[in-house]
């Protein structure tokens, strides 16, 4: 059988349109072999979820640049939750204070990558959380 | 067998659950759709396809948001294309359908063609199927961009819309065979543009020359600006008259035998392909074969002949 090849679902919640990071991930991810579904910017967290759901991703990488992210990636991660969807992994990136890392760990988001992250590093990072869930 | 039961009842995660084992080629999956297949064929399956570029995902967008005023509800497949270097893909086709993902009516899944020529994934007639026992009246499927040859889809849908543009240079000449056959309605889109009236004029005339006397159904054509939702409520209503054609005229029975004739002998293909496939593999055989044709030993007509000798005698 071949191996399960690996749905991500790549979005870009609140208001700021800065997608220049969330197309960078989705090309890397598209050449680490994954299937990434990409929604553009000014994404609700009831689209995202929504739309999670519907794609059957594994992961959700939720990118944003305008402060918001305190509010909008636990809503993604409750959403999901709620939805059936609590095996999605949700993880993070854009323009976060080391701060607000904890905080949104605690509130179910596995990762979050600063500024300067490899895309090697987040390639890596997805492909050993997915074999680990799976 | 959970997850069709868990479909029948109306679980939205289930059905996106089944949807991916069936593009995953899960063994699992055959026996969930052995239990949906009863309660398919209700839906009104609707291909839009065309070239990259002509507007497929907005007029896809839009024709949700009329058949949605009007009540109905709605799948929506897109597909994409899978590198052929890489063996990912992005699927974009949803940026301009976003506004429809929350409304609990309408359920839209972005497939990749995963190497699969033709328009559409290998796993299309299926997913299809999954929406269809979900209980979707419509079910839209966005072909990836085609050129000319790329006309499985008629293999699928009930009614088959071709989108065309003004200004893609020698419009007709570039398409005449092929796509511009399987079309059971044209459009004309982006018709605000210059051409726009050269075009239908060609377009008519081609299909004029196509059309027999017997034929029940003359391709019709809309004019449409997608972007700004004009022509789209006349383009719905077409894609209703032609279903009430198909059915009027029996033609749906007879493609309906068509398709089945075409989806079992598909079926049987693929899984006949896959048992011989393993067991070749798994005693080495097929090494074997390959050594003897490259040493010019033997050559594979005979040894194809002689394999299935062994197993139909």
């Amino acid at each position: 059988m071949e191996e399960r090849k690996i749905r991500v679902l790549i979005a870009k919640p609140g208001l700021d349109g800065h997608d220049r990071g969330a197309k960078v991930i989705a090309r890397a991810l598209r050449d680490a072999v994954m299937e990434v579904i990409y929604t553009g910017i000014r994404q609700t967290p009831e689209q995202i979820a929504a739309t999670a759901i519907q794609e059957g991703v594994d992961i959700v990488g939720l990118s944003c640049l305008s402060g918001a992210h305190n509010q909008l990636f636990p809503q993604v991660v409750q959403l999901l939750r709620q939805k059936g969807g609590d095996d999605i992994i949700v993880i993070g990136g854009g323009i976060i204070p080391y701060d607000d890392i904890p905080v949104l760990k605690k509130a179910g988001v596995a990762e979050v990558f600063q500024p300067g992250t490899s895309t090697q590093e987040i390639i890596r990072f997805i492909k050993e959380r997915v074999a680990k869930r799976t | 067998m959970a997850l069709a039961e868990k479909i029948l009842k109306g679980d939205i995660k289930a059905a996106s659950r089944l949807m991916r084992d069936i593009d995953d080629e899960m063994d699992s999956a055959t026996d969930e759709l052995k239990v949906l297949y009863p309660q398919t064929g209700r839906a009104h399956v609707v291909g839009v396809t065309g070239s990259p570029g002509v507007g497929k995902s907005t007029l896809v967008d839009k024709m949700v948001e009329v058949l949605r005023r009007d009540s109905k509800t709605v799948g929506v497949i897109a597909v994409d294309p899978t590198s052929p270097f890489s063996g990912g893909a992005i699927l974009g086709d949803r940026v301009r359908m976003q506004r429809h993902s929350t409304d609990e009516g309408v359920f839209i899944r972005s497939l990749a063609t995963r190497g699969h020529l033709g328009g559409i994934s290998r796993s299309t007639h299926d997913v299809i199927k999954v929406m269809d026992a979900m209980g979707k009246d419509i079910i839209l499927v966005e072909t990836v961009g085609v050129g000319q040859d790329e006309v499985d889809i008629v293999n699928a849908a009930d009614t088959s819309i071709v989108v065309l543009v003004p200004g893609l240079g020698d419009d007709i000449q570039a398409i005449k065979a092929g796509i511009l056959e399987i079309g059971d309605i044209f459009v004309i889109n982006k018709c605000d543009q210059e051409g726009a009236d050269r075009l239908e004029q060609e377009l008519r005339i081609m299909l004029e020359m196509g059309q027999k006397s017997t034929d029940r159904w003359t391709p019709p054509i809309y004019r449409t600006e997608a972007i700004k939702g004009e022509g789209i409520e006349e383009l719905v209503a077409g894609i209703q008259r032609h279903r009430e054609v198909l059915q009027q005229e029996g033609l749906h029975q007879k493609q309906a035998r068509q398709r089945a004739r075409y989806e079992f002998l598909e079926i049987l293909k693929s899984s006949l392909m896959k048992k011989l496939l393993q067991r070749l593999s798994k005693n080495g055989e097929l090494d074997r074969i390959v050594d003897a044709m490259v040493k010019r030993e033997k050559d594979p007509y005979t040894m194809a002949e002689e394999i299935i000798h062994k197993i139909l005698p």
